[in-house]
């Protein structure tokens, strides 16, 4: 159980497939102009995720070594399919804004490096939990990406308006030019923090050791 | 004539496969390190964007339309794309050894850049002709070159700038894009 809970959480900080990664720009850069954009494009990535890991999971053991990354994309192309036309069944707004980028799911290489990484080395059921991990932790990355491109390029966040009438949109962050600003300061962001609790852990760690050390000194005498 | 010139320089400045459309951006930030191994990549992607958009065309037309197949169009790209990419990398092998050597850690790259897919998806729903798709294809490639070329020649410069610690490697990388898709949005009123 404890396993399962570390596959699940890893994806959703400690490697995060935006920040950390940097796996999946495509998407994370095209279609986080809004939040409900970023949030539809995880959730499809999360649900691809999830259900081609799990098949690739199961047949593991049928999967020739030679031809499995071939067989990888035929099994996710397949699942991006019925994404596509789900989507495009019930949700047909946001499908027309997603466009290109839903069957660019198959090609965003998160999928194919879990797929070679994980699920087809583990069981069905941590593969969900690793899955899952991975998805969420991408779908919480595209929103806040779409949360500051929106207030800041539209004044409003999901759609609702909450900056007060006199603040000037800022154009820049709805074009393409924002996209690759804001997502260059959140990874810097991200780091900034990394290398923070990083830090703070090795003068842990030294302070530790160096007590450690003396008490050993001393236990010698 | 005009038509397929501005087809051309559409796909490659106006609306540039990776400062526009954020297609291909794994390579861009990647392998975008010196100019010799990004322009490499540039020439080799170039190549496969082209035959890969001739065999859209016709898988479009004389496979997926008249057989009703277009819930199969993902699988087919795919697959063809993979299969091109292979088929490339042993025909080179074979006939042009030393392009073989300078391109080869390359291709099987190419496969999962979203680029060709992205622009294997764009000739149908474009509704290009043959010709046009071939000038697309090419202009596509010329740009995705000119950008990641360009992106080397900064990032070269960028190793002697003191940049701060946590802005290192790909975030800087992507500011840097940044203010380069600003400035190629000064060609939007160009067609």
């Amino acid at each position: 159980m404890v396993r399962m809970w570390t596959d699940l959480l890893r994806g959703l900080w400690g490697e995060h497939p935006i920040f950390r990664l940097v796996l999946g720009m495509c998407p994370a850069l095209a279609v986080t102009n809004t939040a409900i954009n970023g949030m539809t494009m995880g959730l499809a990535t999360t649900f691809v995720l999830v259900t081609s890991g799990t098949i690739i999971s199961l047949l593991k053991h049928f999967i020739p070594q030679r031809v499995r990354i071939p067989s990888y994309i035929v099994i996710i192309a397949t699942f991006v399919t019925a994404a596509d036309y789900t989507l495009n069944a019930f949700w047909h707004d946001i499908h027309g804004v997603l466009g290109l980028f839903v069957p660019l799911i198959i090609v965003n290489c998160l999928i194919l490096g879990r797929a070679e990484a994980f699920s087809s080395k583990n069981t069905v059921k941590r593969t969900i939990f690793d899955s899952l991990g991975y998805g969420i932790g991408f779908t919480w990355g595209l929103v806040l990406l779409g949360v500051i491109r929106e207030v800041l390029g539209f004044g409003s966040i999901f759609g609702m308006q909450v900056m007060p009438d006199t603040f000037y949109n800022w154009t820049i962050m709805v074009l393409p030019s924002g996209a690759f600003l804001t997502l260059g300061v959140l990874l810097g962001l991200y780091n900034m923090l990394i290398q923070r609790a990083e830090s703070k852990n090795k003068v842990l760690h030294t302070v530790k050791t160096a007590s450690e050390g003396a008490f050993t000194d001393e236990s010698v005498y | 004539m005009i038509e397929l010139f501005l087809i051309f320089i559409g796909a490659a400045l106006v609306n540039n496969f990776i400062l526009a459309r954020f297609l291909g951006i794994c390579p861009f930030i990647g392998v975008s390190r010196q100019i010799d191994t990004s322009l490499g990549l540039g020439i080799a992607t170039t190549f496969v964007m082209t035959l890969s958009g001739i065999l859209a065309w016709f898988m479009q037309e004389f496979i997926l339309v008249p057989f009703n197949l277009p819930f199969m169009q993902y699988v087919f790209f795919i697959l063809a794309i993979s299969s091109i990419v292979q088929f490339v990398e042993m025909a080179l092998r074979k006939m042009f050894p030393t392009l073989y050597e300078a391109l080869g850690i390359f291709l099987p790259l190419i496969t999962t850049n979203c680029a060709i897919l992205g622009l294997a998806l764009l000739i149908p729903l474009n509704e290009y002709g043959l010709i046009q798709s071939v000038f697309f294809g090419f202009g596509a490639g010329v740009g995705f070159t000119l950008a990641i070329v360009l992106m080397a020649g900064i990032r070269e410069r960028l190793l002697f700038a003191d940049v701060p610690k946590p802005l290192q490697g790909a975030s800087i990388t992507l500011i840097t894009a940044g203010v380069m898709a600003m400035a190629f949005s000064g060609f939007l009123g160009l067609i």
